[in-house]
């Protein structure tokens, strides 16, 4: 073997032994640094004859890049397994749970969303939000909307009471959001299209009553609205609210002290069921009532009623609530307890709109 | 108010099977409550007793075979004393329900025996109180036959919702006449009885209402003398229990059956225990009367009475009185037949707690005009059920009413329902109701029923055309679309509620509605419970007045919770709080209230919050950033908001901040709660809760346009210097933060505390706090002198407003 042979060999064996990044550089140097053996050896060319030169300088040449090649191959290795160690090293157990999204946890109690439900699709009709106060006058709760003083139709309210004042007026918590009908158009000009959702108060307590429930109530003013209108707004919200194709209902003349003609409303379902199913079936339930607004409210409001003529209607709102997502008792909604509220709520980001539907 | 489908038919003339009639009724606004049709009188079947031994092992049972008409007959142990041999009744085989002992039978043994059914009693098939033996039925009644359709059990209850306006149908005349008048039927013609007068009636009327006659606009009373007074027919008592009313005697009876039969309340006194002349008037505060329930009533002059020498009598209208009631030894009976004013009777009524088919018919008002017919109907079911002879009938105070009348123009009909009703067509709708129309279109005069006191305008006479032309012939048409895209229809308020209750439900807590009415000394505690805000008659003690804040309920709330075993709650409410009875009193308030470890990162131990404090309780600080958030939802420029150390009373005064914009404005509070508050309401963890004033938030500025201002990006680099300064510890970091702010109020873009420290290493009442500036150059690259100059005024303007020194 020759010397080349032999240097060859070893440095080859060197890089082969190295196992990190700084050994290899330790073989390079040593090899191919200014002082290295093969550095060295190609010093030796100048002192040679040109034939010996040609001969032995190309072996040396030769023994160069075969080492350099090794060194480069054998740093990328190295920097291979280096990358695979810290890997290795940085592995974690995923599996390992993380926390939950906020908006994930939040909730939207049904009443809230139920709002928004209403508020898409009659701001799609043309309707604004009315609000008013939950404690009324007299005045606006009943007189205005032409309940007689002392009349039968009054003790259907149960109605809850302050003390009276200095005046003996006593004022009530509005036990239907009607009174806000007569308080818009006090203040409004017709054409007036109005949805009022609020909270109401009546002295009744099981699964169905509750002493403090919600409300939602509709009110259109115009020199044209009529029964016929009425119907139709009725179906197109049923229809957009319960997200069915199709509903069937029945109109019931009725009495109410602050419409005339008055209606109950029967909407036709699938009661046979645990859940109630609407846009089949062939069962009948009452879900709102409803009329033509009453001379006397109108007059109320300010309004002739030989010019202006309206309807207006009215349902329960947690009711709603209860028939399309399925609440068995009304009560719980004002219990607060997480576990309701998880279950029956809706996350902040689901929000009811038109484009993406009202409910996903 | 209830009636049977052959009740009905005595009156109304019809093929309709019961299936029209009750959607008929629904239809034209007799809604249809419930109907009986009495399938549970079906199984029992009329048999008859073969043999009749006494049991071996009791005295008083027999040991019966009966033929039920089918089969082999039946063996039954029977207690009752008139079975016996040759008996026919109506036999119950096991498996059927008895109503009147609310039993199903099965095969039993009594006393060893088996028995294979039940032989009934009257009172088992709820037919009357009868319990002495079992039903006898004459040869002539067919074995194995309905026993319901003999007796007439299968006559099907009809009960309907009645709304209060409608006093023409109290009866069951008056529901058969409003039917006919939708053309299911014909109203048959009520007798006029001709009642053969004898004498006077002696006990006179006097009418003592002062200025207020309208409270008795009439008042008939006549004696019938000799009449024997006992059990009424079977048909009368039938008719009584078919709708649950209990017959007394025929006298009573016949009253009952005038009221639900013609609506006509009627009074029976007996003549023997009325002293003197009747008195109608106002009682006298303190007044007693026993009435025929039975109980003692303390009356008011606000109740109208009708007494005698002896006192008060009767309360008008309502129930009469026990000392002047007919019985079996009455033979003198005086016929009551008045008009009462309605208020005054439903007040009355309410006042009294006295609910009576009288009081029902009055308070809705009673048709004036069968005052002195309904009278002669009631005297001649006197003389055929009781005998007697009859004396003149004294009225008082009696006007014939004039009816009401309305001009109509019938296109009213159209304008108000949309739909088509011809002029004819509207018309003899009126006429079969009962107004009389005079004129022709397009505007009639109509005169109103003395029945149908409801009825006041033209409106309410479209609905009589439009029920009986039938509600659901109208179609829909749609409401005229407006011809543009929808603006916003949302008020500012109503935005920022929709805001908050999203932001808040996205800082993962959970939407509560709570009552609007709390307990008294709750209230008291967050500054209501005022007078003004005090139920009268609350539904509960803890539940009597308004709330001055949502955080006692949510506080309750989330205590009811960890009562659960769920100590980890985030809850709030977006909603009314109220400072006065006024509308402007209602506040619109955002609140909530964290307990336990629920905070906005989440609840509860897990690995990888371990090392950063989780798991921590809640405290002052995740109050304030819920307050925060609620504020930036609903766009408030968060600039001009300032933080004041100490909330309201109810918070711990030193981990509470009030929230404001400007002196005068409070934005609200947040903070961990005083000792006190949480004894007082009974809860206890780790708690901190907001208040947000949404209503106190101004409204936004109309901005001209939408574009928003361009955004200026500094080609420079910004920098960012910490510095620590060590300060008196009650020195707020809030003032280290805007000391160093104003230092340049260009330059210097954000300031934030990265560090508080209190230790050892520090003097005592001493603390470190730590700040990070941001500074940004705007026009040119900043030199180290105008570092050094910036530097210097950030330490001195700090170290000079808050007493500090720069941490060396």
């Amino acid at each position: 073997m020759s010397e080349l042979e032999t240097l060859e060999s070893t440095l080859l064996a060197e890089i082969d032994a190295t196992a990190d990044e700084a050994a290899i550089e330790a073989v390079r140097v040593a090899a191919l640094g200014k002082k290295g053996s093969v550095s060295e050896l190609l010093k030796t060319l100048g002192g040679m004859s040109p034939e010996e030169r040609q001969t032995r300088g190309a072996a040396i040449n030769a023994l160069k890049t075969r080492v350099t090649d090794a060194i480069s191959a054998r740093k990328a290795a190295l920097k291979e397994a280096a990358i695979a160690e810290r890997l290795k090293r940085e592995t974690l157990d995923v599996s390992l749970p993380v926390r939950s999204s906020p908006t994930e946890r939040g909730r939207i109690h049904p009443i809230s969303q139920i709002v928004d439900e209403i508020t898409a699709i009659f701001g799609d009709m043309g309707f604004a939000i009315a609000e008013g106060p939950d404690i009324e006058t007299d005045y606006y709760n009943f007189t205005a909307l032409n309940f007689p003083d002392g009349h039968p139709a009054r003790e259907m309210h149960d109605t809850f009471f302050f003390k009276p004042d200095e005046n003996g007026e006593r004022k009530v918590l509005r036990t239907h959001t009607s009174p806000v009908q007569v308080r818009t158009m006090e203040n409004q000009e017709p054409p007036i299209r109005i949805v009022i959702p609020g909270k109401t108060y009546r002295q009744d307590s099981d699964a169905t009553h509750s002493p403090m429930f919600h409300q939602v109530e509709g009110l259109v003013v115009d020199k044209t609205a009529n029964v016929a209108n009425l119907r139709w707004v009725l179906e197109e919200f049923c229809k957009a609210f319960f997200e069915v194709s199709s509903v069937t209902m029945r109109f019931r003349p009725s009495f109410f002290p602050f419409t005339e003609p008055s209606f109950e409303v029967d909407i036709q379902c699938d009661r046979s069921g645990p859940i109630v199913k609407f846009g089949e079936g062939r069962d009948w339930m009452e879900i709102l009532g409803c009329g033509m607004v009453h001379p006397n409210v109108l007059r109320a409001g300010g309004l002739d009623p030989d010019v202006y003529q309206g309807f207006a209607w009215g349902m329960g709102l947690d009711r709603i609530a209860m028939l399309k997502y399925g609440m068995p008792d009304l009560r719980d909604f004002f219990n607060a307890d997480v576990r309701w509220m998880s279950h029956y709520g809706f996350r902040p980001l689901d929000m009811p709109t038109l484009f993406s539907g009202l409910s996903l | 108010m209830k009636f049977t489908l052959s009740w009905l038919k005595e009156h109304l003339d019809t093929d309709a099977s019961l299936n029209e009639i009750c959607e008929r009724l629904t239809s034209i606004g007799l809604e249809v409550e419930d109907v009986d049709d009495r399938a549970s009188f079906k199984p029992f079947v009329i048999a008859k007793i073969l043999t009749a031994e006494k049991h071996p092992d009791a005295d008083k049972l027999k040991v019966l075979s009966v033929d039920t008409g089918v089969g082999k007959p039946v063996q039954v142990v029977c207690g009752a004393p008139n079975a016996r041999a040759g008996l026919i009744g109506a036999f119950a085989a096991p498996g059927t329900y008895v109503p009147g002992i609310d039993v199903t039978l099965s095969v039993g043994k009594i006393r060893g025996v088996e028995s294979h059914g039940m032989m009934c009693s009257e009172r088992e098939l709820q037919m009357s109180d009868n319990h002495e033996g079992i039903i006898e039925l004459p040869e002539t009644a067919e074995v194995g036959t309905s026993f319901a359709a003999y007796a007439g059990l299968d006559d099907p209850l009809i009960e309907i919702n009645l709304t209060p306006n409608r006093p023409d149908c109290t009866s069951v005349y008056g529901i058969a006449r409003d039917l006919a008048a939708s053309g299911l039927g014909t109203l048959k013609r009520l007798d006029e009885p001709a009642i053969k007068v004898d004498g006077e009636t002696p006990v006179k009327v006097q009418l003592e209402l002062g200025d207020a006659p309208e409270l008795c606009p009439g008042f008939a009373l006549r004696l019938v003398r000799g009449v024997k007074n006992g059990p009424s027919p079977e048909w009368l008592q039938k008719r009584l229990l078919s709708i649950g009313l209990r017959p007394i005697n025929a006298l009573v009876d016949i009253t009952n059956y005038m009221t639900f039969d013609q609506g006509r309340p009627l009074h029976v006194f007996d003549a023997a225990k009325v002293s003197g002349n009747l008195t109608v008037r106002r009682a006298e505060g303190g007044e007693t009367v026993l009435a025929l329930d039975g109980r003692t009533y303390t009356l008011s002059p606000a109740n109208v009475v009708i007494s005698d020498d002896n006192g008060v009598e009767s309360i008008a209208g309502v129930m009469g009185g026990e000392a002047s009631g007919c019985d079996e030894n009455t033979t003198d009976v005086l016929i009551e037949s008045a008009l009462w004013d309605p208020l005054n009777i439903a007040k009355t009524g309410r006042a009294l707690g006295i609910i009576t088919d009288a009081r029902y018919r009055f308070e809705r008002g009673v048709d004036p005009e069968t005052m002195v017919s309904g009278l002669e109907r009631a005297t001649q079911l006197v003389l055929d059920l009781c005998g007697g002879v009859a004396a003149a009938v004294n009225v008082v105070g009696y006007q014939k009413p004039e009816a009401k009348r309305i001009a109509f123009p019938l296109s009213e009909v159209k304008r108000l329902t949309g739909i088509d009703v011809s002029d004819s067509d509207s018309i003899e709708i009126l006429n079969r109701l009962g107004f009389a129309v005079e004129g022709s279109a397009p505007e009639l005069q109509v005169s109103v029923p003395s029945w149908r006191p409801d009825v006041d305008g033209k409106a309410d006479l479209v609905e009589e055309v439009l029920r009986i032309h039938g509600v659901d012939k109208v179609a829909p048409q749609p409401l005229e679309r407006q011809a543009s895209v929808n603006s916003r229809i949302l008020t500012t308020i109503q935005i920022r509620t929709r805001q908050a209750k999203r932001a808040l439900a996205a800082r993962g807590m959970m939407e509560a509605v709570t009552w609007s009415f709390i307990a008294k000394p709750h209230a008291e505690l967050f500054g209501g419970g005022a007078e003004s805000l005090s139920l009268a008659n609350p539904i509960a003690a803890d539940m009597s007045d308004m709330r001055p804040s949502l955080l006692p309920g949510l506080l309750l709330a989330v205590q009811r919770n960890a009562d659960r075993g769920i100590g980890d709650v985030a809850i709030f409410e977006v909603s009314g709080t109220y400072d006065n009875d006024r509308p402007e009193g209602q506040r619109r308030v955002a609140g909530g209230v964290r307990r336990g470890t629920a905070t906005l990162a989440g609840a509860g131990r897990l690995w990888s919050n371990a090392a950063k404090g989780g798991g921590k309780p809640v405290d002052v600080y995740d109050a304030k950033a819920d307050a925060i958030a609620v504020l930036e939802a609903c766009g408030v420029p968060m600039s001009n908001v300032q933080f004041e150390q100490g909330g309201p009373s109810w918070y711990h005064p030193g981990r509470s901040g009030t929230i404001k914009m400007g002196p005068k404005i409070v934005l609200g509070s947040f903070g961990e709660f005083h000792p006190r508050t949480l004894e007082a309401l009974d809860v206890s963890g780790a708690l901190a809760g907001f208040e947000i004033y949404l209503d106190a938030m101004s409204e936004p500025k109309k901005k001209a346009t939408k574009t928003k201002p361009a955004l200026e990006l500094s080609p420079f680099q910004a920098v960012k210097r910490d510095f620590a300064f060590i300060v008196d510890s009650t020195v707020e970091a809030g003032a280290v933060l805007k000391a160093a702010a104003s230092a340049d109020r260009k330059l210097v873009t954000g300031v934030s505390v990265f560090d508080v420290f209190e230790g050892a290493s520090l003097s005592e009442g001493r603390k470190s706090i730590a700040i990070e500036v941001v500074i940004q150059p705007v026009e040119r690259t900043l030199t180290d002198e105008d570092f050094e100059a910036l530097t210097a005024k950030i330490i001195a303007n700090v170290t000079k407003s808050t007493g500090g020194t720069l941490r060396a």
